[in-house]
């Protein structure tokens, strides 16, 4: 056991929980890390391509090496960083890419075999014989590939979204965070103060330093219970901002519940916040130092060892007597030994690669030393120390390397500005180029000591807060004196990126090969491509790559941060609105009384409409179809038309305006008729067609197609707005203030006759009359037009009773036989009577093929109707027509191909298509609608309906698509 | 990204849908006898700048209002915006 | 050098000491008989084919930044050949036949795997337009089935068929379709067509074109002036901003297009499936990888990054046909600068300017059609005639009325 005094965990309190298996026990404020490593477990996990043993490698977001899956079954939760784990009662965790075990892993001979799997070597081999890359390789390397697991199953949890606004976000709470989130929330700022962590503090937790002389946690604190008590300032704990968008906006998800067992309510919580100012406070990340055999269980960085000594009272060791070195570059290396001997741990030395570093401390130091070499096969047992050309190999269970702190700048980058190499600092500092109204401050702009990381914090809060900055605590204010190792030359494998196994030597054989842009080097190696996104590789690469080329750092790139900062569950990004709410549903007014007949239903976009409504004992939907089509022909019908769009168009120039918006005219309609009218897109094909209905003198109502009714609304605004603003016409859209009912068949007129207040005879209100009357003592819109072929009306009334005078229709005319029908009987009619509907008008086909093209007036502009002139729209003799199979039997479906008989099937002799197919109960026969080549002038001819796809073909006469009723005289009766 | 609706203040660009350039507003005034070309030019030929873009958004899910937004398309960066009514009328 | 297993293993024993530069370096030249002006995919198949089919022996690639740095680089690696028009069908089950013999060709390992494509249809309406594009495919000489619900829950057991918004009905099955790696794509065309003589420049921004008399002399670059009498274009993204030199104003929108990748997990995906009713598609990479996407954010940008809402409503319609992937983690997002063209369809094409030639609008859809693009635009450099599959990519389609309007919407970028 290696817990030692201190931390911040609570020993009164015991949690217990499960790696591999094993139960093990820690205390609240452990992370699995920290409690794994109290357990004295090292080995954590796998690499990704040479499955080498690994162990803890950092105490943040950035761990390369400990990844496991958290949880099990459905709520398994592949790829979490043991480092980022609040440890709960109940935890189970397990390795990952080990077969059959974490510490025998049979993939373990790909590192025998990595002289062979060096960078790019897969896209040099693996090509002969041809066909064994699908079958044998491919296979071979994706069942190798991947890290964890998911579980398979539906996610169970729940997930929230959120919008936030504030003055200024603050994005870490370390003590530059703190700083500005105390400078701005005093002087009454709205501020949000968010930090990854479970408690706010950042370093400073970690740390030893004092603040003021006290400790700095209590100083963490003291502010802590100040922003909390201010009501401007609200904290979001646990919470990553990981990405920085648009006009100050963010990305930030909270783990409302992911340190439970079981999230009381949501998993995570998206939060969108739109900030005014943001300051960018998320310290830094330490970088590591590349030397032969550099990545065994026990070696970490010296920022994470300090870490786990001083917030969480534990160390990688196996057991007490175990020693500890460090390596290191700098004089923050030397820290760590510092903390180490305070607490009584064997240090057995620093190792330090510059020449005139100096003894900080008690502890042994070697000057201008390096390792190059370790030894341990599951965790680190010895460590070779090189001096002046000297080498000793010396017992060593823990190694601490530190090669300097990278600013974490990436949301600085977020928008593509460049980070720029700072000499001083040995690091990449934030880019000129930032997004809108972010400023950096503390660690991530270079500020490296306490001291400064506080003050950059308060001045730059009190600058964008127009106030003072707020006192701030004495702190120490150590310079940084670093002289850059970039990586230890040898031999043996140095690893870079520890997760994707890339070395210097992969680097090296990158640089030979003339994969040098750093965009190539990445690719070419994976570098940086692991889950942990490079934090802890990218920047060592670039120099080692510098070195290589004999180039700078400056010269030789660098390269940009893209969101996520770190990995956001998929859960949260699209969760809350899954499942059957993964769109808003649109029910028509009479749903209830659908739903009370026992009808299936189907989408139309967002609407739900009854298929059909099955009578007892029907058997197959379409005994049901077909009966409520015959009734239709035969008796009377009620059909639901609600979802068709309806658009109100008022003012005295609102014939003018409808003019210009159909191809047809409307101005000229008179009051209290109707006119079918076809609108074109700008492009000249066909857009959507309706009926246009003439209320008053300076009052028409347009329908559109179900589909289209919103984009033309919007279509129609941008007439009105764009184009001709100077036209007195005003629109609205009110398909959701009208319920409309079809009533359709030979006795609709006996039936409405019973409801409506007017007189519906023939000549009193003739085919294609309109006029607002009343029914059943409602206000009510009446229009004498037919979708189906038949003598037919459309009323509507207020949304709220459609429900209510479907009832009553069926109610007063239970003798007449009323029928409801669906959508499914709908389209058979439609077919039978040839109209247009989206398999037709789909956005492909011109005025002409719809045998539409005389409608298209010459005598006036109108949208569309110049480019519907263009010679390729004029010179297409394709035609929509009617297809009658020779035998009636012969099922034919839409998306069949048309061609002549003695034809050979391929694109070059196709005609055309079949765009919609039905059985017709009246006409006894399949039939069909379809495009055609020439189809004008092959009617009467033989056409093939070749469906290569599902293997079948149909001779078919080729007829008008109008199969019921050409004439028109039922709709005139 | 957000949009500086001239009427409703500072809008989230979600509630907005978006068309293209303003280009579109001056569509070619014909009556009858139009000229193909410019209305080929008109539908189908864009500027398409990389920096300031004049461009066309309907506030549909908020008051149907069509504005033209003033964005730089290298860095969205928006410059200003009006009433694409006002624009056509040659009032803004 | 020639590379094979063996060669892997040899280098492997001696310390890798004997890999050469996968290309060279070279110095502009003053002047070249065709210059191809970005070092994309198209533009590094184009000159690998004329050098390599069309015997051009005087090519130079013009790359701004780094090889392989367009749209080859950022994208989502689907390989398909399922439209439905004959403006393009047929070409792009061309470009599926060189995917096939790609890397035998090439000698390089692109990873194309033929793991299949299924899209999803929720209606019967989309069912029908389904087997309308499938018998357009069969017809073309591609492979097409038609599949049930049934056949798509064998397929897919983690698809969320029953508790949907939009129930999976069935779906389209294209399986030669599949992935390709896709700078290994790039790689391979820069590789072969530097073994074939041609000089491959990089950070050579061209700036202007030399044009006398309505004939293209040569380009102005970041590296000084450089001689040539063809001179092909292949810069989808920036098109616009590179036609605009020769004052070409063009039928294209630049858009930003954000594609995504998860952690590395084992197998879960084993093929490409998009879905119907949402702006969602996805595949599994080789390393474990999530590779998916949805829309276009719907603005005009040159920016190359997108924004949150477009985020949410890709993941919203991951998690509506695969409620798995909850658990699974967003990796990296990026945006490509797209050419979005008025009607879907690219442009393989001469321009009004003798000897200038333009290679562009392939909206989201450029990967897969790189073989063929490069093929058919070196065919059209090199002989002066389309290539017999691009005879209808014409320049002049939307003047003249004779759009490639897959989807029918219309001239209105965005929207397709």
């Amino acid at each position: 056991m290696t817990r030692i005094s201190g931390g911040l965990i609570d020993r009164s309190r015991t949690l217990s929980f499960t790696f591999e298996g094993k139960r093990y026990e820690g205390h609240p404020g452990d992370t699995l890390a920290s409690a794994l490593m109290a357990n004295g477990v090292r080995l954590v996990g796998r690499s990704f391509k040479y499955h080498r043993p690994r162990g803890i490698f950092a105490a943040g977001s950035e761990e390369p090496n400990a990844l496991v899956t958290l949880r099990s079954g459905a709520r398994a939760e592949p790829n979490t960083r043991a480092t980022t784990i609040e440890l709960y009662d109940g935890l189970e965790a397990v390795s990952q890419n080990r077969w059959p075990s974490l510490a025998f892993d049979a993939l373990g001979v790909n590192d025998l075999a990595s002289p062979f799997f060096a960078a790019g070597f897969y896209y040099k081999t693996f090509m002969w014989p041809k066909a064994f890359w699908e079958k044998l390789y491919e296979p071979l390397i994706r069942r190798a590939a991947g890290l964890g697991a998911l579980g398979g199953e539906p996610d169970p949890d729940a997930y929230d979204k959120g919008f936030l606004h504030c003055d200024l976000l603050i994005i870490g709470g370390g003590a530059t965070g703190l700083a500005a989130a105390l400078t701005a929330g005093r002087a009454g700022a709205s501020v949000i103060l968010a930090d990854e962590d479970m408690r706010l503090g950042g370093r400073l937790l970690m740390e030893s330093h004092a603040l003021n002389d006290a400790p700095a946690v209590d100083w963490v604190q003291g502010i802590e219970a100040e922003l909390e008590s201010l009501p401007n300032v609200r904290i979001l704990r646990r919470t990553t901002i990981f990405g920085s968008f648009d006009h100050g906006i963010f990305g930030a998800l909270e783990r409302v519940g992911d340190h439970l067992l079981r999230p009381e309510t949501v998993r995570q919580t998206l939060w969108r916040i739109t900030a005014k100012r943001s300051i960018l406070a998320a310290g830094a990340t330490e970088r590591h130092i590349p030397f032969a055999s550099n990545d065994r269980p026990g070696i970490l960085l010296g920022g994470a060892l300090r870490a786990y000594v001083n917030r969480w009272g534990v160390t990688p060791q196996a057991k007490d007597s175990d020693r500890i070195a460090i390596f290191t570059d700098n004089d923050d290396g030397h820290r760590t030994a510092i903390d180490l001997v305070a607490k009584g741990i064997p240090v057995l030395a620093v190792i330090d690669a510059r020449e005139d570093a100096q003894r900080l401390g008690e502890y042994q130091l070697y000057k201008g030393a390096t390792v190059t070499g370790t030894q341990g096969r599951l965790g680190l047992s010895s460590i070779d120390i090189t001096q002046n050309g000297l080498t000793r190999t010396l017992e060593c269970a823990v190694l601490g390397v530190s090669g300097g702190w990278n600013p974490n700048l990436h949301l600085a980058s977020h928008h593509r500005g460049r980070p720029v190499w700072s000499q001083a600092h040995s690091a990449f500092l934030p880019p000129e180029d930032l997004p809108q109204g972010m400023a950096v401050a503390g660690a991530a702009a270079g500020h490296g000591s306490t001291h400064a990381a506080l003050r950059s914090g308060a001045q730059i809060a009190a600058q964008l807060s127009e106030c003072k900055p707020a006192e701030l605590p004495l702190a120490e204010d150590a310079p940084h004196r670093q002289t850059p190792l970039w990586h230890v030359p040898g031999k043996t494998r140095a690893w870079v990126d520890f997760q994707n196994d890339v070395t210097v030597k992969d680097i090296a054989l990158a640089h030979r090969e003339n994969m040098r842009p750093v965009e190539h080097l990445k690719r070419w190696t994976t570098l940086g491509m692991a889950t942990d996104q490079g934090k802890t590789a990218n920047v060592t690469a670039l120099a080692v790559m510098a070195e290589l080329t004999g180039k700078t750092i400056a010269q030789t790139g660098t390269t940009i941060f893209r969101p996520p900062y770190t990995p956001v569950a998929l859960g949260a990004l699209g969760g809350g609105d899954s499942g059957v709410h993964f769109r808003p549903t649109r029910l028509t007014p009479t749903h209830p009384f659908a739903v009370q007949r026992g009808a299936p239903f189907v989408e139309v976009g967002q609407w739900l409409r009854a298929q059909y409504f099955p009578l007892k004992g029907e058997t197959h939907w379409r005994e049901s179809v077909d009966r409520e089509v015959l009734a239709v022909r035969s008796g009377v019908g009620l059909c639901d038309v609600t979802t068709l769009g309806k658009i109100d168009v008022q003012g005295t120039d609102a014939g003018d305006f409808l003019n210009r918006i159909y191809c047809n005219a409307m101005a000229s309609l008179k009051v209290g008729k109707v006119r079918y009218g076809l609108m074109l897109r700008e492009d000249g094909f066909a857009y959507d067609d309706g009926t246009c209905a003439r209320l008053g003198e300076q009052h028409y109502v347009v329908t559109t197609t179900t589909a289209n009714a919103g984009l033309v609304y919007r279509q129609m605004e941008f007439a009105r707005q764009c184009l001709w603003p100077d036209l007195d016409v005003q629109l609205i859209s009110t398909t959701d203030a009208w319920a409309q009912i079809a009533v359709a068949g030979p006795k609709s007129r006996e039936l409405l006759s019973r409801v409506v207040e007017a007189d519906l005879s023939n000549e009193a209100f003739p085919f294609m009359a309109c006029a607002e009357t009343r029914v059943c003592g409602l206000r009510a819109r009446l229009f004498r037009i037919s979708f189906s072929g038949e003598l037919a009306y459309e009323i509507a009334v207020p949304t709220r009773y459609g429900n209510a005078l479907m009832a009553r229709l069926m109610e007063v005319g239970a003798d007449l036989g009323v029928t409801p029908y669906g959508t499914e009987a709908l389209g058979v009619l439609r077919i039978e009577k040839g109209h247009a509907t989206g398999a037709e008008l789909n956005g492909q086909a011109s005025a002409q093929m719809l045998g539409m093209g005389r409608m298209v007036s010459t005598k006036k502009d109108s949208i569309g109707a110049v480019m519907s002139r263009r010679e390729g729209l004029m010179a297409d003799t394709r035609r929509l027509v009617g297809l009658m199979p020779q035998d009636p039997q012969a099922r034919i479906l839409a998306g069949g191909h048309l061609f002549a008989p003695e034809a050979e099937r391929k694109t070059e002799t196709d005609l055309g298509w079949v765009t919609s197919a039905c059985w017709s109960p009246h006409l006894n026969s399949y039939i069909a609608l379809g495009f055609l080549t020439d189809g004008e002038a092959r009617l009467g001819e033989t056409v093939i309906v070749a469906n290569p796809l599902e293997g079948d073909e149909a001779p078919c006469k080729i007829v008008s698509p109008h199969f019921i009723d050409p004439e028109g005289g039922r709709l005139r009766d | 990204m957000l949009i500086p609706h001239p009427l409703l203040g500072l809008r989230d660009a979600q509630e907005f849908t978006y068309l293209g350039d303003a280009s579109l507003l001056n569509r070619p005034d014909t009556g009858t006898d139009a000229d193909p070309e410019a209305f080929f030019a008109y539908t189908h030929l864009r500027d398409n700048p990389a920096g300031v873009h004049r461009e066309l958004w309907f506030h549909e899910q908020g008051d149907r209002s069509w504005l033209v937004v003033t964005r730089n398309t290298l860095t969205h960066e928006i410059l200003g915006a009006e009433l694409a009514s006002d624009v056509k009328r040659g009032l803004a | 050098m020639q590379f094979n297993g063996f060669r892997v293993i040899w280098e492997g024993l001696t310390g890798h000491k004997g890999w050469k530069p996968l290309w060279r370096d070279p110095e502009p030249q003053p002047e070249y008989d065709i210059i191809i002006v970005g070092g994309g995919g198209h533009g590094l198949a184009t000159a690998y084919y004329l050098a390599n089919t069309f015997n051009e022996l005087k090519v130079a690639v013009l790359e701004k930044g780094w090889l392989g740095s367009g749209n080859i680089g950022r994208n989502t690696t689907i390989i398909r050949s399922n439209y439905l028009l004959p403006g393009n069908e047929p070409f792009y089950e061309f470009s599926m036949k060189l995917w096939e013999g790609l890397e035998q060709e090439f000698n390089f390992n692109a990873m194309v795997s033929q793991r299949g494509i299924l899209n999803l249809c929720h209606s019967d309406g989309q069912r029908d337009a389904f087997r309308r594009r499938g018998n357009a495919m069969r017809l073309a000489g591609a492979d097409a089935e038609l599949l049930d619900q049934d056949a798509v829950r064998a397929m897919y057991p983690a698809l969320n068929i029953d508790n949907a918004r939009f129930p999976i009905k069935g779906g389209l099955l294209q399986r030669r379709a599949g992935t390709a790696r896709h700078d290994g794509v790039a790689w391979g065309y820069a590789r072969g067509a530097d073994r074939k003589g041609v000089d491959l420049i990089q950070n050579c921004e061209v700036t202007g074109f030399r044009i006398d008399a309505g004939r293209i002399k040569g380009v102005e670059t970041s590296r000084g002036y450089i001689g040539a009498k063809k001179v092909g274009v292949a810069v989808a993204g920036s098109s616009g901003r590179v036609m605009a030199h020769a004052g070409m104003r063009l039928p294209i929108e630049s858009h930003v297009l954000q594609a995504f990748v998860s952690e590395g997990l084992k197998p879960v995906i084993d093929g490409v499936i998009t879905f119907g009713a949402g702006h969602f598609y996805v595949s599994q990479s080789d390393k474990g990888g999530l590779v998916f996407g949805g829309d276009i954010d719907g603005y005009n940008s040159y920016a190359q990054r997108g924004n949150l809402p477009v985020i949410e409503d890709v993941a919203e319609g991951g998690m509506a046909i695969l409620p798995m992937l909850g658990r699974a983690r967003l990796l990296r997002a990026w945006g490509g600068v797209m050419d979005m063209s008025m009607d879907g369809s690219p442009i393989i094409d001469k321009t009004h300017i003798d000897g200038l030639y333009l290679n562009a609008g392939w909206c989201y859809g450029g990967f897969k059609a790189t073989p063929a693009s490069g093929y058919a635009f070196a065919h059209l450099l090199s002989t002066g005639r389309p290539h017999e599959t691009a005879t209808q990519m014409r320049l002049d389609r939307f003047a003249r009325g004779y759009p490639i309007d897959e989807k029918g919407a219309g001239a209105q970028p965005n929207l397709h």
